[in-house]
């Protein structure tokens, strides 16, 4: 197998399933080569991943944008990793849910894809993040977050118009400030791309706060796809809004999926279910499953799954 | 013990009697009484003790507003606003009030321009900087220590420092060769001191009730700190900087010692050398205050009549700015954050 020793993997020894309890990672021994994912050959060493994922993980769902291998997470003296050894693929044109009880690591997870989780004072991490072949660590900062932006919880549209809030996405630092007629079929496009633009088109200078909280929100995805992402991280986009405003982004995350990899936080299942063609199921920090959207709702393999799923969890 | 609602407003249901009648004073009065019967002795004094206060405060306020206005406009005419004072102790011979007013806004202008680069950039640095963390508070306590010196130390420690040599170019030297230290710079480098405290504040204010994920949206599309705070934090922020700066002006018009002592309170203004603005910087003058002062009874009581006319337009001035502070505090929902 040709995955490349890092040093932050646990030592050879361990490297076998049974030292990690009733729960292991499930896809950890997926190679991290660049060719088109290969399934590790032995399917005894992947217990909880379900069979089909094979189909999940072949290219016809897209190659492989980024992974995340092995990936703890420490907060300040905390013991215990917020994120515990966690290794997860993300493919081009998928829309991957990572779900679980409040406090078991998602937003952690989601906030290191993009090394937002640096900001946090005390924040420590452990293993690889791999975006196209990439370590993370060694891309430059502003440039990996265009490449892997983010949409929060709240709507957090910026104080200023509303073709302002694209805009500023679309500056880059440092530049001679593009004029607003160069700039504006980007901005366009962005809204359009948002489903946005035939309801703020008419006035654009309006002040982004004066939307109603689904249109800033859906003003925020804007502002995060005119950076041209490759993977679109969203942190439980609809929690704040109502369900009207939530059917129309779940449909706009269904129109992006082609163009690019969607990682969502959710802690609604019924939302990951609509929206989401694999899920990854986190508990305390671990991944405990993860596989189709289908089969992980259907014939969940780990008990803590099942229980979560179906309703009975806690 | 429950706390009493206050009686002026009978508790709901007002409206379910929908005749004119329920609603009448009357009603109101009988449904207070019968409220009333249930507050204790205690709670009964405490509010009537709240009510007499709160009325003399307004009653106070207003027979200020009120003498001034009736002495102000006694003494007031157009022609007071637009001449200069002359060194007279015959009042038909002493001018108006035009420098002291000039003087007024030129000290409001160069101590605000100061302070408010200052105090922003520091609000800036102990909020979105902060570290190390004992420097950031250092500058927090310094701030409140300035805030609670009374002018008058602020002004006699700026007479010091200014009549050094180094400090000349800020006002002029005498032909003795000593640096005579009293200029509309001196005097505002300054007044800008009694401001930076408030625009600090509203402006750390501000900052703190900024939501953390408002920052990390910006820093998620790539953005630095400082085109992070240039674009999303200032403006931001730009209604608390406006409060505080108004509060600020309102201060520094409205401040005698800094002017008596580092202004010269020269009758008129009195430009330095030929260079038109520079020259008027470098100058002495004097402000409505100072006016004020050397004109009522308590000063040399030269010119009382003037002394309330140039109280009832400084009056007026920090009223203008009192209410452009409400004005720029109301929040344009326009740039109203959620939380
Ligand atoms: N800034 C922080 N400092 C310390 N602990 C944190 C911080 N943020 C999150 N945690 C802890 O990390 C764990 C995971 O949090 P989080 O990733 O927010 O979970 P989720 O998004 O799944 O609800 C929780 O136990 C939480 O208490
Ligand atoms: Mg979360």
């Amino acid at each position: 197998m040709s995955r490349p020793a890092t040093e932050s993997h646990d030592p050879a020894g361990s490297d076998g399933d049974g030292t990690r309890g009733a729960y292991p990672p499930p896809v950890r021994r997926i190679a991290l080569d660049r060719a088109p994912t290969v399934v590790a050959d032995d399917p005894a060493e992947r217990p909880l991943v379900s069979p089909s994922i094979e189909r999940a993980l072949r290219p016809a769902t897209g190659r492989e944008r980024l992974r995340i291998d092995e990936l703890s997470i420490f907060y300040g003296d905390a013991p215990k990793p917020a994120v515990n050894a966690v290794t997860l693929p993300v493919h081009e044109g998928e829309v991957l849910a990572l779900i679980g009880p409040s406090g078991c690591g998602k937003t952690t997870l989601l906030r290191s894809l993009n090394r937002l989780i640096e900001l946090t004072p005390g924040a420590r991490r452990q293993g690889r993040i791999v975006l196209d072949g990439e370590d993370i660590d060694g891309l430059e900062m502003t440039r990996l977050r265009r490449r892997v932006s983010m949409v929060f919880q709240q709507p957090n549209p910026f104080p200023m118009s509303i073709f302002d809030n694209v805009a500023y996405a679309l500056r880059e630092q440092s530049r001679k400030r593009p004029s607003k007629r160069d700039l504006l079929p980007r901005v366009e496009h962005a809204l359009r791309r948002a489903g946005l633009w035939d309801e703020v088109s008419h006035d654009l200078s309006r002040p982004a706060l004066r939307l109603s909280g689904g249109q800033q929100q859906r003003l925020c995805i804007a502002r995060a796809l005119a950076v041209e992402p490759e993977v679109l991280l969203m942190d439980e986009p609809c929690s704040a809004l109502d369900p009207i405003s939530t059917t129309v982004i779940e449909q706009l995350i269904h129109e992006l999926r082609s163009e690019l990899a969607i990682v969502i936080v959710t802690h609604n299942l019924q939302q990951a279910r609509r929206v989401a063609d694999n899920v990854a199921f986190m508990y305390l920090g671990d991944l405990i499953e993860y596989g189709p959207t289908e089969e992980l709702f259907e014939r969940p393999r780990a008990e803590r799954t099942r229980e979560y799923v179906g309703g009975t969890f806690g | 013990m429950s706390t009493p609602t206050l009686p002026a407003r009978p508790a709901g249901g007002a409206g379910a009697g929908a005749g004119s009648g329920a609603n009448g004073p009357r009603e109101r009065l009988r449904r207070l009484r019968a409220e009333l019967r249930h507050w204790r002795v205690t709670d009964l004094i405490g509010v009537a003790a709240a009510w007499v206060v709160g009325i003399g405060l307004c009653v106070v306020a207003a027979s200020i507003l009120g003498y001034m206005l009736v002495q102000g406009l006694r003494y007031l005419s157009l022609d007071l606003l637009v001449t200069q004072p002359e060194p007279s102790l015959n009042q038909t011979r002493s001018g108006g009030i035009l420098d002291p007013i000039l003087g007024t806004v030129i000290m409001v202008i160069v101590g605000t321009l100061i302070a408010l680069p200052l105090a922003v950039g520091a609000a800036l640095w102990v909020v979105e900087f902060g570290r190390p963390r004992w420097l950031a508070r250092t500058v927090e306590s310094m701030i409140e220590v300035i805030a609670g010196s009374p002018s008058i130390v602020i002004a006699i420690f700026g007479l010091a420092i200014f009549q050094l040599p180094l400090m000349s170019w800020m006002s002029f030297t005498a032909d003795g060769g000593a640096v005579f230290g009293r200029s509309f710079l001196t005097a505002g480098a300054m007044m800008s001191l009694i401001a930076i405290p408030s625009i600090f504040t509203a402006t750390r204010e501000a900052l703190l009730s900024i939501p953390q994920h408002l920052r990390e949206a910006s820093y998620a599309l790539g953005k630095t700190r400082w085109s992070t705070i240039r674009a999303v934090l200032l403006p931001s922020v730009r209604p608390g900087i406006a409060t505080g700066t108004a509060l600020g002006m309102g201060r520094i018009a409205g401040d005698t010692a800094i002017i008596v002592v580092l202004l010269g309170a020269t009758l008129r203004i009195e430009p330095e050398g030929g260079v038109p603005l520079w020259g008027t910087l470098t100058g002495t003058g004097s402000t409505l205050t100072s006016y004020v002062y050397n004109n009522s009874p308590a000063g040399e009581g030269g010119a009382p009549e003037k002394a309330y006319a140039a109280a009832f337009v400084l009056l007026l001035i920090v009223l203008a700015l009192n209410a452009l502070v409400s004005i720029a505090g109301r929040r344009d929902p326009a740039r109203t954050l959620q939380k």
